[in-house]
This record gives structure tokens, sequence and C-alpha cells, in this order.
């Protein structure tokens, strides 16, 4: 099937999200859709999913102009999507959730579940995915969620796939196995659209490369184009992909962590005995792929999750047992995991985001009287210092792009002065641009003697920002390890190989990416 | 602001827009939130809807028109005629029985049912401020009728029992009510904090026993009057009552100030104060909130606590100011007009207050009509219901009137939320 969008225009009230964009998917073509956070990608999409009516423009399929009155018609027209933020409902099974808006009925219009779960079934065996049909979605980490999506707009028979940023809540693993799916969809003739921020996955996959720049598109490219070619393309300027740090100066530790131990609801181990040390003015990057304790060791500093045992001194006080407020206001900067979920409140203006856990102090509140007037003026320096894309203020939060909503999040937490800054995947969604700014806001924190936890399961967040790595495997510690640490060697401690082993068995067997840091890093030393 | 927002439509998205919302939204959450959002258009389009659809019933149980319809077709005219005259009179009826009434003698008789409607609204509109706060917060509280009986038992001992100097005693009773629904409201926000106890089943079981409690206090010689039988108290003292604001031929009290100002401050509250800012945000992501420090349970024993107080001023206006004694049912049907009131004024206090003034009319408009034309006061009870259906169903009501929701506005915020 043949897609092409032609001369599509939505605007947001005096906001144009997409000027006259002209796009054309060959049947059985990966097209990348690149471009900074609040070029207009996600809209684009949802006006060709029928979820958006554009205010000008036609969407025509195999020549044949089409208009979607919802996403119903699109997905009859053979168009699916999987949305930037998942569209799952929590209390339902996968299955449920697979079928829903077409299940499957038997007799007296009662759902066949057998069936949907025959569903589910036939399409994780046929791409390798591994989903219990009758998890239960809230149940099921983001990863799976992710594959739940998958699933759902696969089981509609889509002749054209339309991908959201799915990569960026996936481990680099799930990243692998999606690439995988893609390159078998393609084989099998479906067309995909896919929306990125990293571009060494559209390198990897994709057949055309088109760019969007503040509504318009400003280019295409091949997928051999150098990263740093695509990179200028997207922002309007050059880009420094790589991050240049001064080495660390740590002064004496500031956050000791010892023993600490976490058990979850259903009674899980989560945090096992997790013991270290954080200095002032250090990076020390916790790396692991999702779900191995991470959320627990962040939850458990903050004040969110009670520890069983142990205790994280932060500058010679307890913080367990100290509660999130108190945690906060000893000078904690906290940048959530998800940020839908704990970073933001949807409904709430901009500006009202940005004061969320600095509400009733000065100069926001005197006394229990909030002063507006210094919110706004307050959220219009800090947005303008972070470059966050928007209307106004004072518009809800959930009217920005998902990068600018992160970057809201960061505003709020860096802003103030830190005596801890814990970052969880602080740039989850963020362009290549917002990274490398953040990643300059971090290392300047660092920089002034804050002592920095980055949560990351980005390996290569990691070995740009940190100046040590503590590898978390199952809730435990695999290792500490200085920044210059083989990537091999990393990627085999992340699957919970100790050190010295994993040492010698990235020595027998070195995989293209991990060679080339090698020879990068004795270029660096001779 | 997010009112602004146009309704999300029901367009078939493939799921629940997620994300924004609390961990699981409960179907009331999801019904609370259609409600809150539909716009002012659609509040007034039900409202005029619900009128046109009363008038149909109205004209059913109509005699003239009942027996005009045996021979409808050989003289369609006297069944229209009829039918007519029969809605306007009672909707004529009710106008005059709670704003103006155009044919009376007097100055003074003219304008008494709109001091009437006023003095009914007084505790609706408390109330409904309460109930507003619990809402935004995100808490279904049905207990209002509770906490008017208690806050009425509480103002009303203190006005019946104490010899107190003009104004403090007032003063005092009025605080007094609010402790005492602050306090009854307070045990299910205590309840949902601790225990998790949902509070729609809590308040529920909290208003029965309200009901059965005021039963028996005013059996107890402290609260019933010496010499009566009657589960009656003594009269409340003259200087506990609220003033009157327009003289002594009007019912009209102080209370209604009192709700007045009760408005402007759930405003301020709400949207000014630190507290405020913690309720609302609160009930709209508590993940968030306590994720940024806020106590999301010491929120829901405030929320309930002042949600409760509100209703407990209702209570007061009823016994110090309209009733001017305590009585089993000082509460009416108050605490549940104003779960109505608050929904259909969205849980802010402008639009709780002009909802409140519109179902006092309802009500103070509805005997004019039963004594005047004989239409049964239950068509109140009709419209209100209908108005509340409306409101529920914003699509139904667009698809009346053919009101697109505008087809560039479809369903933006809700794929908003979504899409990021
Ligand atoms: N419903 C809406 N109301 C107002 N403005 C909107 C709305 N939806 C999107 N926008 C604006 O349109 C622009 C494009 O947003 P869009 O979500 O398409 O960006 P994006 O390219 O997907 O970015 P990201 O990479 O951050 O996800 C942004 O400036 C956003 O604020
Ligand atoms: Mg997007």
């Amino acid at each position: 099937m043949k897609l092409e969008l032609r001369g599509i225009t939505k605007r947001f009230g005096s906001l144009v999200a997409n000027d006259h964009i002209d796009l054309v998917v060959e049947p059985g073509e990966i097209h990348a859709l690149l471009g900074e956070n609040g070029a207009g990608k996600s809209t684009l999409m949802n006006v060709l999913y029928g979820l958006y009516d554009p205010d000008e423009g036609q969407v025509l399929i195999d020549d044949a102009p089409v208009t979607f009155a919802g996403p119903g018609d699109a997905m009859a027209a053979g168009i699916g999507m999987v949305h930037q933020h998942f569209m799952l409902v929590p209390v339902f099974t996968v299955a449920e959730n697979v079928v829903l808006g077409h299940e499957p009925v038997r007799g007296a219009r009662m759902i066949d579940l057998p069936r949907a779960r025959r569903l589910v079934r036939e399409i994780s065996d046929r791409f390798g995915f591994d989903v219990d049909p009758d998890a239960l979605i809230e149940n099921l980490p983001v990863g799976a969620q992710q594959r739940v999506e998958i699933i759902k707009a696969l089981s509609r028979d889509a002749n054209v796939l339309i991908l959201d940023e799915p990569t960026a809540v996936l481990t680099p693993q799930e990243t692998d196995e999606l690439i995988g799916i893609m390159r078998q969809l393609k084989a099998a003739g479906t067309s995909i659209v896919f929306i990125t921020h990293k571009l060494r996955e559209v390198r990897a996959v994709a057949d055309v490369i088109t760019v969007i720049r503040r509504g318009k598109v400003v280019g295409s490219a091949p997928p051999s184009a150098p990263e740093t070619e695509l990179a200028s393309l997207m922002v309007g300027r050059s880009v420094d992909l790589g991050v240049t740090k001064k080495p660390a100066e740590p002064g004496e530790p500031a956050l000791r962590v010892a023993g600490l131990s976490v058990i979850d609801h259903a009674g899980v181990l989560q945090l096992d005995d997790v013991t270290f040390e954080v200095a002032r003015g250090e990076i020390l990057a916790v790396a692991g792929v999702q779900g191995n304790g991470q959320t627990e060791l962040a939850g458990a500093i903050l004040g969110l999750q009670k520890p069983v045992a142990g205790s994280v001194l932060l500058d010679g006080t307890e913080l367990v047992g100290a509660g999130v407020r108190d945690t906060l206001r000893a000078g904690v900067g906290y940048i959530p995991e998800d940020r839908s979920d704990d970073g933001i409140i949807a409904s709430f203006s901009v500006a009202e985001n940005l004061i969320l856990d600095v509400h009733d102090r000065p100069p926001f509140a005197r006394g229990i009287s909030l002063d507006p007037a210094t919110v706004e003026a307050s959220a219009t320096q800090r947005v303008d210092e972070y470059d966050v894309r928007l209307t106004s203020v004072q518009d809800p939060i959930s009217t920005l792009s998902g990068g600018n909503q992160q970057k809201v999040v960061l505003a709020r937490e860096m802003s103030r002065p830190l005596r801890l800054l814990i970052a969880s995947q602080p740039t989850r969604g963020l362009d290549v641009g917002s990274i490398e700014f953040v990643h300059r806001r971090i290392i300047a924190e660092r920089d002034v003697g804050t002592p920095v936890l980055l949560i990351s399961t980005e390996l290569d967040e990691v070995l740009a920002v940190a100046d040590r790595i503590l590898v978390l495997y199952r809730g435990r510690i695999v290792g500490i390890v200085p920044q210059k640490t083989d990537r091999d060697v990393l990627g085999l401690m992340l699957a919970g190989v100790p050190l010295e082993e994993a040492q010698v068995q990235a020595a027998e067997h070195h995989t293209a990416l991990g060679a080339a840091d090698i020879i990068a890093t004795q270029e660096e030393r001779s | 602001m997010s009112d602004n927002a146009p309704a999300p439509a029901a367009a078939p998205v493939p799921a629940v827009p997620p994300s924004a919302e609390p961990p699981e939204p409960s179907r009331g959450e999801t019904l609370l939130r259609e409600m809150l959002s539909s716009s002012w258009v659609v509040t007034t389009l039900a409202i005029v809807l619900a009128l046109v659809i009363s008038g149909v019933l109205i004209a059913a149980a109509d005699s003239t028109v009942q027996s005009t319809a045996t021979y409808l077709f050989a003289r369609p005219s006297d069944f229209f005629s009829a039918a007519w005259h029969a809605v306007t009179s009672a909707y004529v009826a009710l106008f005059q029985g709670s704003i103006l009434d155009t044919g009376a003698p007097t100055f003074v008789r003219a304008i008494k049912p709109l001091t009437e409607t006023m003095t009914v609204s007084v505790p609706i509109i408390l109330a409904g401020l309460g109930l507003g706060i619990g809402f935004r917060a995100g808490m279904f509280n049905i207990g209002a009728q509770g906490q008017i009986i208690l806050g009425a038992v509480f103002g009303g001992y203190i006005g019946f029992a104490f010899d107190l100097p003009v104004g403090l005693h007032v003063l005092l009773a009025a605080i007094g009510a609010a402790i005492g629904g602050g306090l009854w409201a307070g045990i299910a926000g205590f309840l949902k904090a601790r225990t998790g106890a949902n509070e729609v089943i809590v308040t529920i079981m909290l208003n029965n026993i309200a009901v059965y409690l005021i039963g028996y206090l005013l059996t107890t010689s402290a609260f019933q009057r010496p010499g009566s039988n009657n589960p009656i108290s003594p009269p409340i003292k003259a200087t506990a009552l609220y003033p009157h604001l327009l003289g002594s031929q009007f019912r009209l009290h102080a209370g209604f100030l009192v709700a007045i100002a009760a408005t402007v401050f759930v405003w301020w509250l709400m949207d000014r104060s630190t507290i405020g800012f913690r309720f609302r945000a609160v009930g709209a992501n508590s993940k968030a909130a306590r994720t940024a420090g806020i106590s999301v349970n010491t929120n829901y024993i405030w929320v309930m606590v002042i949600a409760g107080a509100l209703a407990g001023l209702a209570g007061s206006a009823q016994v110090l100011g309209t009733e001017k004694v305590l009585s089993i049912d000082v509460a009416a049907s108050f605490g549940f007009d104003a779960i109505t009131v608050a929904l259909l004024g969205r849980s802010k206090p402008l639009g709780t207050f002009l909802a409140g003034l519109l179902f006092g009319a309802l009500r103070a408009g509805g005997f004019a009509m039963q004594a005047r034309t004989g239409t049964p006061i239950d068509i109140v009870l009709v419209v209100q219901s209908l108005i509340v259906l409306f409101i529920a169903a914003p699509p139904l009501v667009r698809s009346v009137f053919r009101l697109s929701s505008g087809s560039s506005r479809r369903s933006t915020r809700s794929v908003k939320e979504a899409a990021a």
C-alpha cells in the first residue's frame, strides 16, 4: 500500500504544528521521521491516524484521496499506530486489550476470549514475543506493554504501521528485538513510519529519512548519512554528539547508602543489600536493564518506598524514614523515570507543574497564599532557559510535546540549590539537541560540587556522562567500575556476569561496537 | 486552563487515554471526569432540553390534554391549545413561584418568591461547595446529608442550650455547626487515609447513622423540647439566629451572605492557596503529587474536613436561619441536591453557586406550581434528574442540538493527553 500525505497543515490556535507537509511512504518501506521535540511528528501521525482533522491537505492511499473521521476509519484502511504513550486499559488482560474495539464475539455477543488469546499467541509466536495473554497490563513492565501495543496494531492486519517513539522506553535488547520485527514486517510488505530520536536506530533500519523542523519538512537523507549531519539537520545547528567534560574532582563522600534492601508489595526482594557512596562533585551512574532494582533504589532514597533494611545518609543526615517532603526539602532533586506517571500532572498548567514540589515556599507562596504573578514570571524564565517550546505557560502541560514535557520536569528539579541530584532516565524522549543540553546541565551541576546519581538504562548515556558506573542486576550490585570500562564488559555485567569473568569473556569475543570503543580509547591514550 | 479545553468526544480511540489519570480510574471517577469536563454550553443546553422534555410530561399529565387527546384527529387544535396552555401555565407558575410573582398585589409579595429561592438555595450552595472541593480532589463524597445533620445538631444545641450575647452567640453556633460537619466528614477522610476504606461507602453509611443519631438525640432530655412528645428541640434563642436580611416579612437571612462568602472563600482556597493546590494535585494525579512530597493521605483528611465544615454551615443555615428549630428533617434532601448541584456547577465555586440558585428556584417554584396549576411537584425532580442525565452525556446533547463538537477540536484533549 502506498501512502501519501500532501500539503498537510495543522494549527493549534496560533501555533502551526504542521506546515504544508508532504510525505510519501512506498510499500514495504521503513520511513523514519526525525525532528526535534515539538517539531510536529506526533501531530502529523495523529492526522494520518484520523485523530486530528487537518486544516489543509490530503491523505492519499494508493493515489486515491481518503478522509478519516476517526481512528476506526484509519484502521479499516489498514493503518495501525503505536502511540508515544500507551493506550492500554491497565485493569484488562493482554488479550482483552488486544481485541478491544473489535472483539471477536461468540453466541449472544459474548467476547470470544479463547480466540483473543489464540490471536495473541499466534502473533507473539510469529515475532518471537514473550507475552502472557492473561497477564494484567498494570502488572507488566513497560517493555512488555510496548509489545502489547505492537501486537494490537498487528492484530488488525495493518499495511502501514506507525511507530511513534516505540524505543524510548525499551532496553537495548528489546530495541534490537523490535528492529528485527520491523525488518520482518517490511519483508512481508508492511510499510512502517518510524519516529525516534535515536540516530543509531534510524541508521540501522530506515530506508528513507525525512527530517521535520518547526512543522516543516526541511530535508531528507539516506540512512548512510553520518549522525552528525542528521543531527544538525534536525536541530538547525551543529550538535556536539559526544559530551565534553573535565575529569571529575570528587570531594568527600556526600551520599552514603549502606545495606539498603527493599521488598515490594508483592513480597519480592527488589533491592538486596546495596552499599555505595557518591562523592561531592561526582556522577555515579547506576546502569542496569530496566526492572533490576533502579526504581526501588530511587524510591527508597527519596522516601517513596520504605526499605526493610539499611540506611541512606546525606551529608551525615539519615534520610530513611524522613518522608518525601523532608527529603526534597533537604535539597534532593529528583527526576522520576516515568514522566507522565510521577513527574507531571497533565491537567495542570506548565506554570503549576513547575512548582509542584516548591509550591508552598517563598517566593511562590506567602503563608498559605499562592502568588500567581511570581509563579508565572518564574515559569516564563525557566521555560526560556530550558528552551521549552510552548504557546503559553498557562496552557495545560498535556498540550506540550513529549520531549517538552520532560524539559519542564528537568527545569523544575534542577533550578534550585541541590545537595543531591537523582536523575532517572533524564533524557527519555528528548531529541539530540536537548540531550546534549541536559547532559551539560547535569555535568554543570556536578562541577559546582553536587553529587549526582544518574540512573539510566541507556549505555551510551552512562558511558558519556558518568564518572563511575554501578551495575545493578536483580537488585544486587554486580560491580562498581570506572567510566573507562569496555562497553562489552559492561554489557556482560548488565546480564549479571561479575567483572573479572566479564573481562575474560569480552576479550575472547568482541562485538563491533565494543571493538570500536576500545580502539577509540587506545587512540585517546596514545 | 483545563476547563476551557473541549470535552473529549467519544472518538473510537483504541483504549482509554491513559497516563494523565491516576493509576486506576474507577467507573465513578470516569463519570465524574466526564461531567466535570463538559462545557458551559452543554450545561445551558442540558437545562433547556430538560425543561422541554418535562414540558411534554406536564402536558401528558394534564387532565384537559388527556381528554382532548381522545378526539385528537377530529379537532387537533383543541389538543394542541390545551397542551400549550398546560405547559405554559405550569412554567409561568414555576417562574412566579420562584422569581417574581407578577400577579401579586404588593411589591413585597411580588419579590417574596425570589427571596424564598435565595433562602432555599443557601444550604444547597454551601453543601455543594464542599462536595465540589472533594470532587476536584478526587473524592466522591456522598455524605453531605449526614454532615448537614451533624452541623445542625451542633449549631442547634449551641443555639438553644446557651445564653450568650448577641453576635457572639450566632458566631459560636455557626462555628460549632462547621466543626460538627467537619468532624463527621473527617471520619470518612480518616478511614480512607488510614485503611483505604472507600469514601463512597463510608459516607453513605455515615448518612444513615446521622439520621438515626438525630432521631435518637431528639428523644433525650438534652435535646427534646420540654413538655413536648414530638422529636423537636426547644426553639433557637433569638441571639443565635442569623439576622433577617430584608426585614421580618421575608425569611431571607444572613445565611445567604455566608453562602456568598463561602463561594469566594472556596474560589480562593482552590485557586489561590497552597492547600487547594495540593487538593487539586492529589485529585488529578496522586502519584505525581506523592512524588512531589505532597502527603496524599493527609490531604484526604483535610479535604473531607473542609467539605464537611461547609456542609455543617449548610446545617447552620437551616437550624439558625430558616427553620429556627432542630427537627428530624432539618436537612430535607439538601445533601443529595448538593451532589447534583456540585456536578452541575462542575465543582467550580461560581458554577456551584449558580446551580444552587437554580435548584433553589426549582424547589421554591415547584410548590407554587403544584398549588396553582395542579402540576405535581415531582416534575421538578424530573427536571433535575434530566439535567444531570444530559450533563453526564454531552454527546447526547450535542447530537440533539446538532452541535458539532468542532471537527478540528475533536478529541484534541484526550488525544493530546495520550499521544503527547
Ligand atoms: N492539542 C494541542 N493543543 C495545543 N498545542 C498542541 C497540541 N498538540 C500539539 N501541540 C503543539 O504542537 C507542537 C507539535 O507537537 P508534537 O507532539 O507533534 O511534537 P513531536 O514532534 O511529536 O515532539 P516530541 O519528539 O517531543 O514527541 C508542539 O509545540 C505542541 O506543543
Ligand atoms: Mg511526539
